[in-house]
């Protein structure tokens, strides 16, 4: 492999200024209707002096964003292999139905009986994740991830409260994604951190031995952010229930395991999915994502409230619990998100999650195969969909992890997830999902092994990376110093 | 990151473990962070800086030093009175990096002036980071 | 499966190097006890063609459909959205991307949320805003426990019951496990906030009020804020219409120190209340206590232009159990949207648009009291106000479903206090013709 066969390539993009840097006083860039009514005159001392927004014709509007689009990389683009984000191929056909005009249009206060449709999607989709974790009780009102975990906090909180069982300690493992804590955080709760053991996965003995009456439960991601099973989670469950506590099941990547692992076998009582990446929706920059929780049927009845049920052939919304810890979004959370996760489950049924999930630990298990001999492995175990290798050999060459990752851009790729988790030094986290094939892997492979041999002797290539992108290394350093957030 | 031998030591300071530094043995003392800490903590964007007045304990967290992707709690190495502290890091925190031992970060009045025999020599610090 | 490219002999390779035989043997860290017994109970797949005709079928479902009439506002709005939204922003570029971490090959994005941000400071008058919260409602719940850290060693936060219900309920939500109490201001005859009650609450660390508020009711905020900040609390104010403020005052200006609302308006569709857009702003003295990700300018090697996602140390992933707020994931694209919705707009356009909003909304009052209709509120309204009538609305609002158009909304779920009263919306989507139609079946 070098260079010139890499799948990055340099092609013609476009400058493209700031939106106030151009444009002329008196442009419009779309239709504001005639008015048919009279003209209403507005109380003036309630009236401001109009908004200093640039005026743009259409076309400069089309072209300002059609350029800033060319300058970006998405799944549609190239390979994506973030470890713990699940950059699977989005799925065309999820977009038109999420842009369905009558289920689109749809106001979320309306009637029940006045949008069935969105309410049977709604029914559907709980009752499908419902039966992809094992837990009956879902809601589909969380808007991220993170907003899933406040949510599982919140049940755990008044799961506690009913019982008069004050706890102000939560167990969160070390290889825990920051939102964890910071969730356990906003619901009042002292993380409590335990160290993995030496093979990457929690032991029983270090559970057992801070889990007390004081804990509310433990934050757990499984498999974790090494890309390893926690065997022990049965045993681990087993020990914070008898102490009264909960276990939160963290499900960011359960692109590992659909219809392999049952969560509520393993022990879990409350836990979140990433609708976003287990199941295709796509990530837009950021967002938006969803967040659904899936609870144990001791637990519903704190789910917040309200959620689709199904009388007869009949859906409505039910409002009926008074545990319910309440709202935690104002309508039914990222409708259009649910959507495509709608479209994406039936389209692929039970069997073709499962190979998904075999598929992606395939070639996750491949590539650590693969590149073994090329970068140290973390931790040298059979991993699940991701695989972390740590940066001792670069440092040999005084080259970091993020050299690697910004020359891997030049290269056409974007880089995996790095710098975590923390308990890796310099750590590259791979995980390719399932929607790779093994061409595109092959030529991965192939690509980090002749990054890694310039490392060794052409080590200016990685540390002046990259050079082929819009901008070369942007200095982070002074957008912190002296922050400039708006022009 | 520096080497060992790279590193710079003032000789005539005491310090933590929690690399922090401590001059002198005035009415007043200054603290500040080792050129071992600025080190690793990389490039100092934002200093958060305790109100004059406030006090703390010995080895009380007084106030953080912000990296790009990381925050660093620094601890009170002597308890005491805060007196003075050093408004040149509110633009400029890079001084830190620059010289962490010529930029203080705050001044001052120990409660217990004894507590700070019981910081290390630089020495001993140095035995630290060797270890 | 087509988004599932590998064949029989591929997998039977990648098996042989990885030393398993089968799929299942890549398992074989996981206990038995775990497994997943038997297959999951989904609905059999459906091909695409199959998949279309179902979706097709869930779409006659909807009795009120894209080709209604709605007549109701209350954080969810029809605004017109121009096909250019829906073609730009559908490119895979934008939509397929992850969240920028790694700038150089993201500054597009980069670039779109400075933009975005930029013109929320302008719309909002204010020095700062991030890059989204989930919606208005949990933008008013991060506005809220911001105001509390900033206020130190205030146990108590004042919302006005004029905010929208939701808002509230998410905001109590948020605030249920911490130490702190949400006190409820009442509204007074005027439909407006009565702040006299205020100095006697003591403990509060920041007072939120929303404008337009629930009823449509323009607040005066310059005058509430000044009680407010006189009484020593943070002003906190929230908004469900942001199209108002091209015509109205803005927070800003009227000495707001944080202000949250919802975007949707701004080129989103409705879809069912998501997905939504929690814009948030403050001023710049509380830019390191503002949850949410903030894109800043910087210069790269060459010193050229470029964008960076920056003050991070605020965030869950750096500073974790005392990061600001727990988000991670933001509402992403849909600010790309709204910012391209403003772009287009304009200054110009976005005064228009707020006019013509407030004149439709206006001729509907005038037809309503001319059949005899009470407007509850006398204060100015922006695009929404609270309609009594002197009959039992219900049979006129059945008969004006059968014209697929959907008569407001009635408010006794949510104000016992307006039982039998409608809640109307009129935006640029309502023609002369609804509305007359609306007025015509009332029977005075």
């Amino acid at each position: 492999m070098s260079t010139a066969n890499v799948p990055g390539t340099s092609g013609i993009i476009q400058n493209e200024p700031l939106l106030w840097e151009k444009g002329k006083k008196g442009r419009r860039g779309m239709c504001v209707s005639a008015s048919d009514v009279p003209v209403a005159v507005f109380p003036a001392e309630l009236q401001g002096p109009g908004v200093d927004f640039p005026d743009l014709s259409e076309v400069d509007v089309v072209r300002h964003y059609t350029r800033l689009s060319q300058w970006n990389y998405g799944v549609d683009t190239g390979m994506y292999p973030l470890g713990s984000c699940t950059m699977k191929y989005n799925p065309k056909i999820n977009e038109k139905v999420a842009s369905t005009p009558q289920l689109a249009a749809a106001h979320p206060m309306l009637a029940d009986h006045l949008v069935q449709g969105n309410l049977q999607v709604m029914y559907e989709l709980q009752e499908s994740l419902a039966a992809i974790t094992g837990l009956p009780g879902v809601t589909v009102q969380p808007a991220a991830g993170a907003h899933g975990e406040l949510t599982g906090m919140l049940i755990f909180a008044a799961y506690h409260k009913s019982r008069n069982s004050k706890r102000n300690k939560i167990l969160i493992p070390d290889t825990a994604h920051g939102t964890n804590p910071a969730s356990a955080a906003l619901c009042g709760y002292k993380p409590v951190p335990i160290k993995s053991g030496p093979n990457g996965i929690l032991d029983i003995q270090s559970i057992a031995a801070v889990m007390d009456e004081e804990t509310a439960g433990i934050m757990v991601t499984n498999p974790n952010t090494l890309g390893l099973f926690e065997t022990n989670i049965r045993e681990i469950a087993e020990i914070v229930h008898a102490k009264g506590g909960l276990v939160y099941g963290d499900g960011a990547n359960l692109n590992a395991v659909m219809g392999i692992i049952n969560p509520r076998k393993c022990g879990v009582d409350v836990m979140h999915l990433n609708l976003h990446k287990t199941f295709s929706t796509p990530h837009g920059g950021g967002g938006p994502g969803a967040g659904p929780v899936c609870v144990t049927e001791e637990l519903t009845k704190y789910l917040p409230a309200p959620r689709a049920i199904k009388e007869g052939d009949k859906y409505r919304l039910d409002y009926g619990r008074a545990e319910s810890i309440g709202r935690v979004h104002a309508f039914h959370g990222n409708f259009s998100v649910l959507l495509r996760a709608y479209s994406y489950i039936r389209t692929m049924g039970a069997e073709n999650l499962k190979k998904a999930s075999q598929l992606a630990v395939l070639n996750a298990a491949y590539i650590k195969e693969k590149l073994k001999g090329t970068l140290p492995l973390a931790y040298n175990r059979p991993c699940m969909h991701e695989c972390v290798f740590s940066d001792a050999l670069l440092q040999e060459n005084k080259i970091s992890t993020l050299d690697l990752a910004k020359r891997l851009i030049d290269c056409g790729y974007h880089p995996p997830t790095i710098y975590f988790p923390l308990v890796v030094h310099g750590a590259i986290m791979i995980e390719p999902t399932e929607t790779e094939c093994k061409d595109d892997i092959d030529q991965f492979i192939e690509v980090v092994q002749m990054i890694v041999q310039e490392a060794k002797e052409n080590p200016d290539l990685l540390r002046q990376a990259p050079l082929r992108a819009k901008t070369r290394r942007l200095d982070e350093t002074l957008a912190a110093r002296h922050p400039c957030l708006c022009g | 990151m520096k080497e060992l031998s790279e590193l710079i030591f003032n000789e005539n300071l005491r310090y933590t473990e929690e690399h922090e530094w401590v001059t002198g043995n005035g009415a007043t003392l200054k603290v500040g962070i080792s050129d071992y800490a600025q080190d690793q903590l990389g490039d100092i964007v934002f200093v958060e800086l305790p109100e004059v007045g406030a006090t703390f304990g010995k080895g009380d967290q007084f106030g953080t030093l912000e990296s790009v992707k990381a925050v660093s709690e620094i601890y009170l190495p002597v308890g005491g009175e805060i007196v003075a502290v050093n408004e040149a890091l509110g633009d400029a925190p890079e001084l830190i990096n620059q010289d962490p031992y010529g930029n203080w970060i705050v001044e001052i009045k120990p409660a217990d002036a004894s507590e700070l025999t019981q910081l290390l020599t630089v020495d001993a610090y140095r035995q630290l980071l060797r270890g | 499966m087509r988004y599932l490219p590998h064949t029989d002999d591929e997998i039977r390779e990648m098996l042989a190097v990885v030393g398993r035989q089968s799929l299942d043997e890549l398992f074989c860290s996981v206990p038995d006890a775990c497994r997943y017994e038997g297959s999951m109970p989904l609905p059999a797949p459906m091909d695409e063609w199959q998949l279309t005709e179902h979706v097709q079928h869930l779409a006659e479902a909807m009795q009120v459909d894209h080709t209604s009439h709605v007549l109701i506002g209350a954080g969810s709005y029809h605004h017109h959205i121009p096909e250019t939204i829906r073609t730009v922003m559908s490119r895979s570029e934008f939509l397929t991307a992850y969240t920028p971490y790694q700038p150089e090959m993201a500054q597009g994005t980069l670039q779109g949320i400075y933009e975005y941000q930029t013109l929320v400071t302008r719309l909002l008058g204010m020095d700062v805003a991030n890059a989204s919260i989930y919606d208005g409602a949990s933008a008013l719940a991060e506005g809220l426990l911001m105001g509390l850290r900033i206020a130190k060693k205030k146990a108590k936060v004042a919302v006005s019951a004029a905010v929208h219900p939701h808002y509230r309920e998410v905001a109590r939500t948020y605030l249920e496990p911490t130490c702190y109490e949400m006190v409820e201001l009442p509204v007074g005859p005027d439909g407006r906030t009565d702040l006299s009650g205020l100095a006697e609450i003591g403990d509060v660390a920041a007072v939120a009020i929303q404008s337009p508020n629930f009823f449509g009711v323009v607040e005066d905020l310059e005058a509430l804020g000044a009680t407010i900040h006189a009484a020593g609390m943070l002003f906190i104010t929230s908004f469900t219409e942001p199209l108002a403020y091209g015509l109205t005052k803005n927070p800003g200006s009227c000495g707001a120190d944080i202000v949250c609302g919802e975007g949707q308006s701004f080129g989103l569709p409705r879809s069912f209340g998501g997905a939504a857009l929690g814009m948030f702003a403050c001023r710049d003295e509380f830019v390191r206590n503002m949850p949410g990700r903030l894109v800043g300018q910087t210069k790269d090697l060459d010193g050229k232009r470029g964008f960076v996602l920056t003050l991070s140390t605020r965030e869950q992933h750096i500073r974790r159990e005392k990061a600001t707020s727990n988000i991670c994931s933001n509402q992403g694209i849909c600010t790309l949207i709204a910012a391209m919705y403003m772009a287009s707009l304009g200054g110009s356009g976005l005064g228009e648009l707020a006019r013509l909003n407030y004149s439709k909304a206006e001729y509907l009052k005038a037809q309503l009291r001319a059949k005899g209709a009470k407007i509850v509120f006398d204060s100015p309204t922006f695009n929404e106000f609270i309609v009594e009538f002197q009959d039992d609305f219900q049979p006129v609002y059945d008969r004006l479903l059968a014209k697929n158009i959907v008569a407001g909304l009635e408010l006794g779920k949510y104000y016992p206090e307006h039982k039998g009263r409608y809640l109307f919306c009129v935006t640029e989507t309502a023609g002369k013709e609804v509305m007359d139609a609306v007025a015509g079946e009332v029977r005075p």
